[in-house]
């Protein structure tokens, strides 16, 4: 692949009061460049959505942006803070604890309920057992989901369980939610019902959402979109 | 928005009728309430249509109430307005397939003028998307009638978008296509 969409207003960094900010990254797999000079910024409390065509890069810039992968060059900063000079040990902390995470698919723990597996963040971060899932349990009050609280999630439906997986990430109160294709998986309306949910509590809770989707209707719910063609990400008319 | 075509509002208030008789302002008033939203049908449309629907017999007058203004006629459903519902709303609609869109147009003249076809999509997506915000924050605070307007218009701003981004990914073919 090779850059050939311009540079956006956003596309080279970190701007005042950005919350998380990606300059310039770089990041190839073999002889595919997934990421080829891509930048982005989220301020606290905006949703973004990340927006491209399959194999545009943009699961990747969200893997970057979460810690999760190291690009090959570029930087990736939390609250003015660089990702990658942090100790292994103080990036997992921070996707423990200021980073919730929505996939599309087989993001929750068979083996445990839905409740375990709600306050499951909580309890990796120290906190009791009772006191984790009476957080967990009013977080799947709030995502209409309190009804399947004792069930696995090989009991549940789909839409069910992506309630469970978006009580989950914020049941932790983290202050940036990435949400990879959240509904991809899910019917227009149950979909539309996840995605309804989660805006309300992030806004309520105000939580910065980087929300990857393909699909315009899920992006609809966000603040402003970003494009990401060839590995480069370009803010669309309209931002900040 | 109004969600009935001006052919149609005919159909709409003979449909109306169809569970008992009404007076002009009392169709109007169903008629805005179910479909006109903010886009509400005003008084003369209503007495020019029934006026019509008289001189074509699908509509009687059923009684007239003197008053201080203008008599109040009440109207009643015949049994062919009846039969012209019936065959209405058992006709499908004609798709409407939007060959040869504007959209279309101009990202054939942006390339065979030399412009940036891919700039015109971005920002044509940026203008769906903006669109789109719209509809759903108004979803969102609405009834279900609302919901159900707002859907069918956000399904088809989507299908725009997908055209828009299968157009952007087929620039270069297109580009050597239209061009000399």
């Amino acid at each position: 692949m090779t850059a050939h969409a311009p540079a956006g207003p956003h596309d080279g960094g970190a701007g005042a009061g950005s919350l998380l900010a990606a300059s310039d990254l770089h990041k190839t797999y073999g002889s595919t460049a997934a990421l080829d000079g891509a930048g982005f910024e989220i301020r606290a409390g905006e949703i973004v959505a990340v927006m491209g065509p399959s194999g545009s890069g943009k699961s990747t810039l969200l893997h970057c942006l979460a810690g999760i992968v190291q690009p090959d060059s570029g930087t990736v900063t939390y609250r003015g803070e660089t990702l990658s000079r942090m100790p292994d040990a103080r990036r997992s902390a921070l996707r423990r604890r200021d980073f919730g995470f929505v996939f599309q698919f087989g993001q929750l723990v068979p083996e445990l309920s839905c409740l375990e597996n709600a306050a499951l963040p909580l309890r990796l971060s120290g906190l009791g057992r009772r006191e984790a899932e009476s957080r967990a349990s009013s977080w799947l009050e709030r995502l209409e989901v309190d009804d399947v609280r004792g069930q696995r999630p090989g009991q549940v439906s789909g839409g069910q369980g992506q309630r469970v997986a978006v009580a989950r990430a914020l049941a932790a109160g983290p202050s940036v939610l990435f949400a990879d294709e959240p509904t991809g998986a899910l019917d227009s309306l149950n979909g539309e019902r996840v995605m309804q949910l989660l805006t309300e509590a992030a806004r309520e809770t105000g939580a910065a959402v980087v929300l990857v989707t393909h699909e315009s209707r899920v992006a609809a719910y966000s603040d402003r979109e970003v494009v990401v063609r060839d590995g480069r990400a370009r803010s669309m008319a309209g931002a900040l | 928005m109004c969600i009935v075509s001006a052919m149609s509002i005919s159909h709409t208030l003979l449909g109306l009728l169809e569970s008992g008789p009404r007076h002009g302002y009392d169709l109007k008033r169903a008629f805005d309430e179910r479909f006109g939203h903010d886009r509400p049908l005003h008084y003369g449309q209503v007495y020019s249509t029934m006026s019509r629907l008289l001189k074509n017999g699908l509509v009687e007058v059923d009684g007239i109430e003197a008053g201080g203004g203008p008599d109040r006629k009440r109207y009643a459903i015949t049994d062919a307005g009846v039969t012209d519902v019936a065959g209405w709303l058992a006709r499908p609609e004609k798709p409407e397939p939007y060959l040869q869109s504007t959209l279309y147009t101009k990202v054939v003249l942006a390339l065979l003028t030399g412009r940036d076809a891919g700039d015109l999509l971005d920002g044509q997506r940026a203008e769906h998307l903006r669109l789109m915000r719209e509809l759903t924050k108004r979803k969102q605070g609405g009834d279900l009638a609302d919901q159900l307007i707002c859907d069918h218009a956000l399904f088809h701003l989507e299908a725009d978008l997908r055209w828009l981004e299968l157009t952007a990914a087929r620039l270069d073919k297109l580009a050597s296509e239209v061009r000399p």
